[in-house]
């Protein structure tokens, strides 16, 4: 095999104001013809910089600083830039994550998909406009022809990253360099995204540099995995060696610590300890030794280089030689002691009834006139006991973030009701209200937005007691300090600003937040999905040391049905507003009863070449559908393979499929039970 | 210790995590949240520092420090008579006694300068605040606000902001004019719709941050809201506005006085002294245009330095550490 791009001893530097990030050190990678690279790291490894050196369009400060790129022998380190124009988008071209802000949102995606053919060909406009229809074909962007002269705005998210992908590959690029292609999309587009470049590339034989953070991408369609941290190459072998066989610590801590669906969740995650070393001024000796379980004294003084043969290698003084963690290998502590919480002992501690919320769309800007309604919420009804963590899971739009705000009380429900301890809270108003949401609090996803820049940390820890008028300023004082011990942060930490802290600490600052008060529920909305696998863990870990101690109940809303299998005792599946499914963890996890459900568990890419290779590229065709005119009848019908015509007509209503199983579906994959055929409803769930 | 590991049972003997786990017992949590950086560094310090690495900053506020010692410590290291004219040494050129020469009135212009640059400061500054905090909190309200209220208070602006802003403070300032004060007034009540439109626009984007929303679930009342989290976060951009409204109240008392409508004499401003211009220039009593007028464009210049300064120092604050 031919070497398209290799990659020798590449260092890359970024310049600040007033240090140097040493972002890339002795990189060395190669592609070859056809193959499926996989580059994987967590966030500040190096990997995004890797890519972009190799496009030479790295940021402000940004400069290779050693060390040489090759495509097919021709060296492309301080190639002028004109010379690096007609490489750009002709022979390597690339994918971005975001590609809301990575298409020009004024020119329209014909004009778009068309400018590298003008830029590269030199042909016609009548050509280029040909071939961009031609490769928005391609990539199943559905009536090519008749969406050429659409905005970026005027598609959907998985729909842009299709435009981008048509770009990228307008000119037959021999290397394209997708990093994190994915990450910005819901599962179900991107199983639809990632079964797309497959196809491209069996199609078209060209070469994928895969720059990705999650394990379970590369693993169905990676020929080889390259494991980066800190900065530096830390392994390099095939997918299925990399997974079975991994040498390096690193990747094994790494592999051990993302939740899996049939993760025991009464135990602990296994996760790394620490964070990633900051790389202004990277420690000597092997970078990953101060979070290293095998670390030995001479692991600090000099730096492993990579060893091993052609086939496998790895930076390390005492790689790991029996494969991945077996489960018992891992730390396997419970919680505490705290009985399982069956859902039928305790009292209710929440009850969602009928809850309706539509936000009004409007047209005009001083009459606002009222054109139609986005149906966020459609009638959900659930009931969430004492000291439960109750999970909600559905892809982005099926209204479950909207679900939780209305939970905590941001948001008033059109009808419905929300009862505290059989309390309607909504009953309230004002000061009162205030008083009574002191029970349900909020952790955000967003580690950066959800602290108040201006605020020192013990004044964000101190303000719920201040707002509930609680307690002295002594008393205060003493609770910030211990609740920042019970959240694992050192209490000298009080007086930091929330942008001194890495995204795992600012998430665990706003879970000490949410605790200050003691409440009852902790809505939690996406607590973990801005976070890396390392810190992941962590988090999770924490939040269900905390549930335990404080015996509180959280409502965890994530799109990761892995994580919220892990954290939770109930599952709720939503879908455009409306719930489908509820059940246990493990019941819906091994006996899906609603089709949507079913496809959402096959989407999850796993980390395990062997299952994903194997799986049926059965992906849930097309996408949500807009919530102003959600379908008639049962909503998933349009992307469901086992809709009829009643699907269309008749509503499902939710029906019992075992003790706790709730499901509304026409045409379940289990028949349900005899008993309880109608929809007797809230009551029973 | 690969052979430990296979061999020994899993509860006694867990993997070493370097701390990390170990049985959760709420009594002893641990600390595993990672150190964090000992240096402490507020937002404001790392304007503070990006701030003093701009140049033309540093002129800026070299220059207006130099203006405002000028001003109110020169007329007592410089003693001129700036009570009583004396028409005898009008119009005299600069010469011993008389460093910048006498205007028409006999008054000593280097003398009348450091007074009228106390005038032109004090009501720039004054009318600078007296706009920001009226435009802050009337900006800060209509945002958090928002829906009808909202709609309401805009328009409002937008009608004031329609009508001829001199016009009406010619008008007002003939009959209220004279004192530091009133015409400090009378600028800031007209000056406040700019900064009110800015803070109103920064606070519509701050109020869906996600650190509102947690306020809110905490149970946190409007009157906390703005005071504790919208208005310090628009406060940089308050900062930054209130340099610019400095520039600007100076330049508009300066026009009031070169039009009559400034203090009333014997009080003087810059905008007075300009006044005479016309003449002057004619004449050739360069003296009694030159001074005034580049000690006018510097403070400007200096006030404009800073708030740019001021911008890009608290917008990277964010995007660096």
């Amino acid at each position: 095999m031919t070497r398209v791009l290799e990659i020798e001893n590449l260092s890359t530097h970024i310049q600040l104001s007033r240090s140097v990030v040493q972002a890339v050190g002795n990189v060395s990678l190669y592609i070859e013809a056809g193959e499926t690279l996989g580059l994987v790291g967590e966030s500040g490894c190096g990997k995004s910089i890797t890519g972009l050196s190799i496009m030479n369009l790295l940021p402000p400060g940004g400069k290779v600083v050693g060390g040489s790129i090759r495509l097919e022998g021709k060296e492309l380190v301080n190639l002028a830039d004109a010379e690096m124009r007609k490489i750009r988008g002709n022979d390597i071209a690339m994918i971005f994550q975001d590609s809301s802000s990575s298409l020009n949102p004024t020119k329209t995606i014909g004009d778009q998909v068309a400018e590298p053919t003008l830029l590269h060909r030199g042909g016609s406009k009548r050509e280029a406009v040909d071939r961009a229809i031609e490769v928005l074909d391609l990539v199943g962007v559905p009536r090519a022809k008749e969406r050429l002269a659409d905005y970026p705005h005027q598609l959907s998210g998985g729909l842009r990253q299709r435009v981008m992908i048509a770009i990228a590959l307008t000119c037959d690029p021999k290397v394209l360099i997708a990093d994190e292609p994915t990450t910005a999309l819901d599962v179900t587009i991107q199983a639809q995204i990632l079964k797309l470049l497959d196809d491209l590339k069996e199609r078209f034989g060209m070469s994928i540099l895969l720059i990705t953070h999650d394990m379970g991408v590369v693993a169905g369609r990676a020929d080889r995995v390259n494991v980066m941290y800190a900065g530096r190459m830390v392994e390099a072998t095939g997918t299925k060696e990399i997974f079975s066989h991994m040498r390096h610590p690193y990747t094994q801590a790494l592999l051990a610590s993302i939740p899996r669906m049939d993760q025991d969740n009464t135990k602990t995650l296994f996760s790394i300890p620490g964070i990633p070393p900051d790389l202004t001024n990277p420690p000597e000796g092997c970078r990953f030794a101060p979070r290293c379980a095998y670390t030995q004294p001479d692991c600090q003084k000099s730096e492993p280089s990579l060893r091993g043969d052609d086939r496998h290698v790895a930076a390390c003084f005492h790689p790991v030689e029996d494969g991945p963690l077996k489960p018992e290998m891992m730390v396997t502590v419970s919680h505490g002691q705290v009985e399982r919480k069956d859902g039928k002992n305790e009292p209710p501690l929440l009850e969602v009834v009928d809850l309706v919320k539509t936000f009004p769309v409007t047209s005009g800007a001083i009459l606002r006139r009222k054109v139609g309604k986005v149906h966020a919420v459609s009638g959900v009804s659930l009931t969430i006991r004492k000291g439960e963590i109750f999970g909600l899971v559905g892809e982005s739009g099926c209204g479950k973030s909207t679900l939780g705000r209305v939970i905590v009380g941001l948001e008033r429900p059109d009808s419905g009701k929300i009862l505290l301890n059989g309390e309607d809270i909504f009953a309230y108003k004002g000061r009162t209200l205030a008083k009574k949401r002191r029970d349900l609090q909020m952790m955000f996803q967003d580690p950066y937005g959800s602290l108040d820049p201006r605020m020192r940390v013990a004044a964000i820890l101190r303000e719920p007691l201040s707002i509930q008028g609680v307690e002295s300023s002594k008393e205060q004082e003493a609770r910030s300090i211990e609740l920042m011990r019970e959240v694992g942060l050192p209490s000298r930490a009080l007086e930091r600003f929330p942008h001194e802290f890495s995204g795992g600490q600012r998430q665990r600052i706003g879970l000490a937040r949410a605790l200050t008060l003691n409440p009852k529920l902790i809505v939690a909305d996406e607590p973990v999905s801005a976070l890396d696998v390392s810190i992941r863990s962590q988090v999770l870990n924490l939040m269900k040391r905390l549930q335990v101690s404080h015996e509180m109940a959280y409502l965890v809303i994530s799109h990761d049905l892995a994580v919220v299998k892990y954290l939770a005792d109930r599952i709720g599946v939503m879908y455009l507003g409306k719930l489908v499914e509820l059940a246990p963890g493990d019941e819906i996890y091994s006996r899906p009863v609603h089709p949507y459900t079913q496809g959402l568990i096959n989407t999850i890419p796993l980390p395990d070449p062997e299952i994903e290779k194997d799986k049926k590229r059965e992906v849930i065709s097309g996408e949500l559908p807009s919530p102003i005119s959600p379908p008639s009848g049962c909503r998933f019908r349009t992307r469901c393979p086992r809709a009829q015509e009643i699907c269309a007509q008749q509503e499902p209503q939710l029906r019992a499929f075992g003790a706790s199983h709730m499901a509304a579906c026409h045409f379940p994959l289990v028949e349900p039970l005899e008993s309880a055929t109608t929809a007797s409803g809230h009551s029973q769930i | 210790m690969m052979d430990e590991r296979n061999t020994e049972g899993v509860e006694e003997a867990p993997l070493n995590l370097g701390g990390a786990l170990g049985a959760f017992e709420p009594g002893a949590p641990l600390i595993d949240g990672g150190d964090v950086d000992l240096a402490v560094t507020s937002g404001w310090r790392l304007a503070i520092r990006s701030f003093a690495e701009n140049k033309l900053a540093l002129v800026g506020l070299g220059i207006l420090v130099f203006f405002i010692l000028f001003c109110y410590v020169g007329p007592h290291v410089y003693y001129s008579n700036q009570l009583s004219g004396n028409v005898l040494n009008s119009d005299l050129p600069p010469g011993p006694g008389h460093p910048l020469g006498t205007d028409n009135n006999g008054y000593d212009e280097l003398g009348r300068l450091m007074v009228g640059g106390q005038a032109a400061l004090e009501i720039g500054f004054f009318a600078a605040l007296i706009a920001t905090v009226i435009g802050s909190l009337y900006g800060a309200i209509s945002g958090l606000v928002g829906g009808i209220l909202d709609g309401v208070m805009m328009r409002v602006v937008d009608v004031i902001l329609s009508i001829p802003y001199l016009l009406i403070v010619l008008i007002v300032a003939t009959r209220y004019s004279g004192t530091v004060l009133s015409l400090s007034l009378i600028l800031g009540l007209f000056a406040w719709l700019v900064p009110a439109r800015l803070i109103r626009g920064e606070v519509l984007s701050l109020r869906v941050r996600d650190f509102v929303s947690a306020a809110k679930v905490m149970g946190s009342g409007r009157s906390r809201l703005i005071f504790r989290h919208l208005l310090p976060n628009a406060l940089s951009v308050v900062i930054v506005n209130i340099t610019f409204q400095v520039a600007d109240a100076i330049i508009a008392i300066a026009l009031l006085g070169f039009l009559g409508f400034g203090l009333q004499y014997p009080h003087v401003d810059w905008g007075d002294m300009l006044s005479t211009a016309n003449t002057a220039l004619g004449n050739g009593y360069w003296w009694l245009v030159y001074p005034v007028g580049i000690s006018l464009i510097l403070v400007v210049m200096a006030c404009n330095f800073i708030g740019n300064a001021l911008r890009d120092s608290v917008d990277v604050r964010l995007r660096r550490r």
